[in-house]
Order: structure tokens, then sequence, then C-alpha cells
């Protein structure tokens, strides 16, 4: 195929020099080429993504008016799988906890983030060493995160409980009680996350022209002033990045880390609605009821994006930059 | 030169005051560091100590030992746990740069109806996060006979628009030059793709490599629904199950996690500049 489509090219290009006369015709037929070429060129990919990620979303959103049982029975139960999830306590209790989190999360995560970033822009000596420890816990999967700070929080054994009693304080029991879990998962969930978002604030921040801080300092304006005036309008369009990526992933991530860490406990204290989801599909085997609160979900997320762009204006200067 | 010392005369305080601010930041900057770093070395340490010291609050192990990865790795088919992982992220790492290049090269300089329209398409399913469709993806494996099989961790971890993205801007950012001689020289599309374009991005190419191989590595939540057989059986899957098994033998462990996170460390230490780019880039454009 490629060495057909290699001499094609060849004769076409060559072709106009020796005979202008009929140009048109194969001026028509080099653009055919290109159509067919763009054609092969995209067809794996576009395949792939409409089998595995498309056709999904749509079958998602159907399969919600379905019960589904056992292996492959399917019946029409129409928004009987929406009034199950209107009245089932659990998935607004996972609803509620999943709020708690994204609320609380998103900040902390931006503002650490943000902190880390504007830190390792400064000249420091060893700030590539900063930088790589900073960003060394994202390289590492939740799974292991998870073993990891189970050993860390043990109540009894934890190294964290340890250095508490070393200094006077009374241990705590970190994943035994629901909200200290929540936080638990939300402190972990940042540690792993600050580095890569740390990042993405430090290349935004190094797109903003010197100039700018040269004139600043000039000026006379302190740091406060100058982060109000010159870095936070001109890193909107970072920020917007952040903030999107960090709840969209909030919202629907985080499952791996859940499962090993607390397997949503204590007393469902950190079961996420999509670890909720998740058990009601491949616990319970309910497709059918998990689709619908997964698409409800989906729901959720879309509107709250749309809020997020609203809100940060789509993350474009509107300052006359 | 001069400006600065401008800058300094008119505000003397801030000149005065940035020697003690720096030294406070790179202080504030080194203790982060080492929080950062702390629980990951404890993993690692902890990981060569026995049984009865395990849990005894000290960094350094006293009774320095081999023994946890001896028995993790005879006791457990850890190996193969660690083949199935990297033979997988292998593939898909290769499959995906390899489509994903294709069509991004395509979308960012063939010209032909739609294009325009495609992509935006293609940048849409960026919205669709894994989890959220977990359920119907397993649904259509399961109909298609991709479960419990090498092709069914494999193809359905190929397609991302997060790469077709990178790859499209960082395409729409070289310069034509080079491609259109050779097409005035005669070369079809295959070819400016596989001998121009292909070696033009190297670069970006080894730092997607990097970051899919590293996502894919990393990933649990497909292999723990798609597969059963415990001949496929995947690194990190492997860690979960271990812990549920050995409860509190965190010696055990601690070195399993240490293995399965190593070659990601080691990864992250000698690519960390491709990496850090990758992130760059997909923040920014």
């Amino acid at each position: 195929m490629s060495s057909v489509a290699a001499q094609e090219g060849r004769r076409t290009s060559v072709a106009p020099a020796q005979a202008p006369v009929s140009s048109d015709r194969r001026r028509l037929s080099r653009k055919h080429r290109e159509w067919l070429a763009a054609g092969l060129f995209l067809a794996p990919d576009v395949l792939g993504l409409l089998v595995f990620v498309a056709v999904p979303m749509v079958l998602s959103i159907g399969l919600s008016f379905f019960q589904v049982s056992g292996f492959g029975s399917y019946e029409w139960i129409g928004l009987g799988n929406y009034r199950r999830m209107m009245d089932d306590p659990l998935f607004w209790d996972s609803m509620k906890i999943t709020g708690e989190y994204v609320v609380i999360l998103v900040p902390v995560l931006f503002c650490v983030s943000l902190g880390l970033g504007l830190l390792v822009k400064q000249k420091l000596p060893g700030v590539g060493v900063y930088r790589t420890a900073l960003f060394l816990p994202y390289v590492i999967s939740l799974v292991v995160v998870g073993v990891l700070w189970k050993f860390l929080l043990d109540e009894q054994t934890g190294v964290v409980n340890r250095a508490m009693r070393a200094a006077g304080f009374d241990g705590e029991s970190w994943l035994g009680s629901p909200s200290l879990a929540l936080g638990c998962v939300i402190a972990v969930m940042v540690w792993v996350m600050m580095g890569y978002y740390m990042i993405i604030f430090l290349a935004g921040l190094q797109e903003i022209p010197k100039e700018f801080y040269e004139a600043a300092k000039l000026d006379g304006a302190g740091p406060w002033t100058t982060f109000r005036t010159i870095t936070w309008p001109l890193l909107r369009p970072t920020s917007f990045f952040v903030l999107l990526m960090s709840t969209v992933a909030a919202i629907t991530g985080g499952l791996d880390l859940i499962f090993v860490l607390t397997n949503g406990g204590p007393a469902n204290g950190t079961s996420l609605a999509i670890f909720y989801i998740y058990q009601q599909a491949f616990g319970f085997g309910e497709y059918g009821y998990a689709s619908a609160m997964g698409s409800f979900l989906v729901l959720i997320m879309v509107a709250v994006s749309a809020v997020i762009f609203k809100f940060t204006r789509g993350g474009r200067f509107d300052d006359g930059e | 030169m001069a400006s600065d010392a401008m800058a300094a005369q008119a505000t003397p305080p801030a000149g005065r005051r940035r020697p003690t601010s720096r030294t406070g930041l790179t202080a504030l900057a080194v203790v982060l560091s080492l929080i950062s770093v702390f629980p990951v070395l404890w993993m690692v340490t902890s990981s060569f100590k026995t049984r009865a010291t395990v849990t005894d609050g000290n960094l350094i192990p006293r009774d320095f030992t081999f023994d946890n990865f001896v028995y993790v790795f005879t006791e457990v088919p850890f190996a193969r746990y660690l083949w199935n992982s990297f033979f997988i992220s292998a593939v898909i790492t290769v499959a995906a740069l390899f489509f994903h290049s294709m069509a991004a090269y395509a979308l960012a300089r063939l010209r032909f109806p739609g294009r325009e329209k495609l992509f935006g398409a293609i940048f849409a399913t960026l919205l669709v996060t894994a989890p959220v469709v977990l359920i119907p993806l397993f649904l259509v494996a399961r109909q298609l006979g991709l479960l419990d099989s090498y092709a069914g961790l494999i193809i359905p971890a190929i397609f991302n628009a997060f790469g077709i993205f990178l790859l499209r801007q960082f395409y729409l950012q070289l310069p034509k030059e080079l491609e259109e001689a050779a097409i005035v020289d005669g070369c079809g599309h295959w070819r400016v793709y596989w001998n121009i374009v292909l070696p033009m991005s190297r670069p970006i190419l080894s730092a997607l490599a990097i970051f899919f191989f590293l996502a894919n590595w990393n990933a649990f939540v497909w292999p723990l629904v798609a597969t059963n057989d415990q001949s496929l059986t995947v690194v990190q899957l492997g860690i979960a199950s271990f812990q549920t098994q050995y409860g509190s033998n965190w010696n055990y462990i601690l070195a399993a996690a240490t293995v399965a996170a190593l070659p990601m460390l080691v990864l992250f230490f000698v690519f960390q500049r491709q990496i850090v780019e990758s992130i760059k880039t997909s923040g920014l454009k």
C-alpha cells in the first residue's frame, strides 16, 4: 500500500510539467488522492475511538433504560433505573461524599500546585532537585500509593501516629473514622497530583514575559501587587485548564486509590459516587442501574464544567490583554 | 545592569529583603521536597526490613535483608505480573504512537472536507473519561470476545484523543518546507509521513512514549474488570490482591510495591526532561 501511494504521488507531481494541458483533471485527482490518504491515515484511530469511546458513551445512556440481569438478558424498564436512583439513599450519600471530596480537593490542589509552581520558578539554589522531588509521587501508581499510605497511616504501627505520639499527641485512627478517612484520601491525592499541576503552572508562569515583572519592579510593586496585577491575570488560561482538569478528574477518578486505601469504608465514608457505581455494576451485576447513575454523574460533570467555563470565561484574557 | 541598579536604589527595602527571603524560600522548598519524597523513601527502605522490624518506625533498616524480594518472586508469580505489564504497556505504546501520529499528521497537514469537524469530534472524546464508560466498554469487550485476553487488555487502551491532540499541535508548528519539497520531488503522503514527519517528531514521540508507558504500567481499573485469568494478571492487580492476601505482612507487601514502582522511578529519573516537556505542552496549547 505504501509504495503504491508513493508511486502515485510521484506520478502526479511530475506529470503537470510534462502535460500542462490536462492539469485541471489532474489537480482534481491529486485532491482526491489526498482525501484517500487522509482517510487511510485516520482510519485506525477513528475506528478505535468510535468502538471504544463513542459507542460505549452512547451505549451507557441507552443501557440506563434497561434492566440487565445476569449475562446478556435486557429488559426495557424506561425510567425505572432513574426512579430507583432517586430513592436510593446510598447513592445520594455517595453523591454527597463526592461533593465534599471535590469541593475540598480541587481548591486545595489548585492552591498547593500554584504555590509550588511559584516557588520552583524562583532561581533558588538546587531548584531542579526540588522540582524532581515534588513531581516524584506522580509517577507511582495509585495502587502502590494506596498500599504505601495504608502502611504509613496504620493506627498502631504507622509512622504518622508514631510521629504524633513522639510529639506528645494521641495517635488518630486515620482510616477508621469516616470523615478522617475522606480527609486522608484527599491529602494523599494532593500529595500525588501536586507535582503534575505544579509543572503545568510552571509552564504557564514561564510564558509570562519578563518585561512585565521588570516594569513592576521599576514601579516599586511588592510581591503581592505583582502577583495580583500581573501573574494572576496572565495565568488565566493555565488556571482554567488546571481547574477543569482537576475537577473532571476528581468527579470521575480516584477509583484505584479508594479500592486499595479504604475500599469505600469505613461505614461508606469514602464511597465516592464512582466507587458506588462500580460496586453496583461489577459487584452486583446491576449494569443498567449503574449506567443510569453513571449517566447522571456525567450530566453533573458537564454542568460543573460549564459553570467553570463561564466563571473563568474559558480561560480567555479579558482585561485588554 | 543599569536598570537593576536603579531598581535597587528605587526600592531599597526590597533589595535588602531579598537575601533573607531567598534563604527562607530555599528552606521551604527543601522541607516540601522532603515531605514529597519521604513516603516513597520509607517504602523502599522498609522493603529491606524483616517481618519483625518492618513496623519499628526507623527509616534505616537495622537488619538489612533481601528475603522479602526473594519471597515475592518465588512464592508469587511476580515475574509473570511484571512481564504482563511490560508487554501490554509496550505494545499499547508502540501502537498508540503509530496510529496517533498518522491521524495527527492527516489532521494537521492533509486537506480534506470536514477536517475541522472531525478534529472537533475527536477532541470531544477527551471529555469522556475512562471510568465513566467502564460498564459499556466492558459489555462491548465481552461482545467482541476480548475479555480475558491480551488483546482485551491492549486494544481498548490504545485509543485516546490526548495523544492525537498533542501530536497535531506539534505538527502544526513544524515548518512545511521540507514536506512540500518532498511532494514536489514526487513523494506520496505515506513516504512524506514515514521518511520526513516521523523522524522530525522524534522528541515528542519519545516524550509521549514515556507518558503512555507510565500510564499503562500504572493502570489498574481496566485490567481488574477485563481479566480473571491468573496468567494475565498485571503488576498493579498483583499488588492489590497481594495486599488483601497478606494483610499485615508489610515487609512482603512493601517489597512487592517497591518492585512495581521501581521501573517507573528509574524511567522518571532517566527521562525526566521528556516527561516534564510533554506535560508542559499538554497544559499550554
